[in-house]
């Protein structure tokens, strides 16, 4: 019990006296996941509008696909991205193997299915209540997109949230791919499940503080959008 | 009260609908026009000409195929068989023309940018487009109302946010299906006031209806359904003031219950 209060105790002076190490991971941890949620987000949301407004063949089978690759398995993805990266995989050469780049690419992987099948449903939906209107108004398959992304941007907001929640709590396979090495690839996940296994749990708590704290944040924003769509405050 | 009998739309839509006269896209003419849907017949065949100048009401009981009609006419219901004529190549004639639905679409956006919506889509610059929207959506009764999201008005409200959306981009002819279906007697009587001046400004009406004294007071001309098919197509006096031809239509106009 002495240990959680101690642990307690040294987390918060970590975090009130902004430590030095304790802020390098915040930052990178930061950086890793916002650029990886941007990218996902510019890669999964046309492909979820796209989805929910053409008629194709296979459609049914690729929206199937796309709602089970959510739930792949960071660690398989890790391994998968291990394997292009390293020097003996067609991306070797580029040396990205054991850099915030490929930690990036690993969450790309993870949290674009997510975007796309939630943006997929959120526009869908959408394309429904617009479908009559936009053909009459003989708007472009461009423009229709266009539109249904731009009225869904407060749920597509709530997509890219969700992916980015995901992402930050990560570990394993940016362990695979990052290395978790000091001062380079070191993030908020890895940094936990080290110093846990090192036994400075104050460091450690340091660290799952200001992760639980991000996780609420998310999910604070992600209410305040909903209820702002709610009371309609535009 | 905004909207009275004195209504005047923007002077350049007017003007735009009168302009657009000169090289019309109607008449309009269907030729033994059939939509069909999963196998099953909805309408047809169907031979009907909708003049330039006027204001029809398409009547006729529930599933009599009003609402097919107007999408049919307007392109929304894919065409089974016949033909549909319009006096200009295809490529110009959906921009000539607009629909009002029974329940209004409200984008998630203010009444300004659904209103000046089609404008954009138009590529007319976006200050450009709000201003037009913002006249149109004044003369109305909205001027009030533009930042306001359009989700949350009223019924009649929004319906009139349908009109003023349809109306911007001075169609030559407006289709509407039963846009007063669910409004109380006063939104009503702004509505029909809207729709009596822009036809008089020049715009060519289709209306569907199930409202007897509503088609009274506004048709020029009748075309009756009944199963599908067109039963009646007559001036509105000589339909509502002589006998009609057929049981079904003499049934309607006089209460019965026709199914």
């Amino acid at each position: 019990m002495d240990e959680i209060l101690h642990g307690t105790y040294e987390a918060a002076r970590l975090i009130v006296t902004l430590d030095r190490d304790l802020l390098e991971i915040i930052v990178l941890s930061l950086k890793v996941t916002l650029t990886a949620v941007a990218i996902a987000s510019l890669i999964g949301l046309p492909i979820g509008a796209w989805l929910a407004v053409n008629r194709f063949r296979f459609r049914r089978i690729v929206i199937a696909v796309l709602n089970a690759l959510m739930g792949l398995p960071p660690v398989v993805v890790g391994l998968f991205v291990y394997m292009m990266l390293s020097r003996s995989g067609p991306f070797g050469a580029m040396g990205l193997l054991f850099t915030p780049s490929a930690m990036i690419i690993a969450q790309v992987l993870i949290i674009t299915p997510l975007i796309a099948s939630i943006s997929h449903q959120t526009i869908r939906d959408l394309w429904a209540q617009y479908h009559d209107l936009l053909i009459s108004l003989n708007a472009t398959r461009g423009q229709r997109i266009i539109s249904l992304l731009w009225d869904g941007r407060r749920a597509l907001l709530t997509a890219m949230l969700a992916g980015f929640g995901r992402a930050v709590g990560e570990v394993g396979a940016i362990m695979i791919v990052g290395g978790n090495i000091e001062h380079a690839t070191r993030v908020l996940t890895t940094a936990i499940a080290l110093e846990t296994g090192r036994g400075d749990f104050a460091f450690a708590m340091g660290l799952g503080m200001v992760l639980i704290a991000i996780a609420v944040l998310v999910n604070l924003a992600i209410h305040g959008l909903g209820r702002t769509e709610r009371s309609s405050v535009w | 009260m905004p909207i009275s009998q004195g209504i005047s739309l923007p002077a350049g839509l007017a003007e735009r609908a009168e302009s657009g006269r000169a090289a019309s896209i109607l008449p309009l003419r269907l030729r033994g026009a059939v939509a069909r849907a999963r196998g099953k017949q909805l309408i047809g065949p169907i031979d009907l000409d909708i003049t330039r100048r006027g204001l029809t009401i398409v009547m006729g009981p529930n599933g009599a195929g009003k609402t097919t009609l107007l999408r049919l006419m307007h392109g929304l219901q894919r065409l089974s068989a016949g033909e549909i004529i319009w006096n200009a190549p295809q490529s110009q004639v959906r921009d000539r023309q607009a629909f009002v639905f029974q329940s209004p679409v409200m984008m998630r956006r203010s009444v300004l940018d659904n209103v000046a919506y089609p404008l954009v889509l138009r590529g007319i610059n976006q200050a450009d487009a709000r201003a037009q929207a913002a006249e149109i959506a004044t003369e109305m009764g909205l001027g009030g109302l533009l930042d306001q999201p359009a989700p949350v008005l009223s019924g009649g409200e929004q319906q009139k946010l349908s009109l003023a959306r349809a109306l911007i981009s001075a169609p030559e002819i407006l289709f509407l299906d039963e846009p007063c279906a669910n409004l109380d007697g006063r939104a009503t009587r702004e509505i029909e006031a809207i729709l009596q001046k822009a036809q008089g400004d020049g715009t060519r009406i289709v209306m569907s209806t199930h409202n007897m004294g509503q088609a009274r007071r506004l048709a020029q001309d009748v075309v009756f359904m009944y199963d599908g098919k067109v039963h009646e197509c007559a001036e509105a006096t000589g339909f509502f003031e002589d006998t009609p031809k057929t049981p079904e239509a003499t049934g309607f106009i006089n209460g019965d219950i026709v199914e």
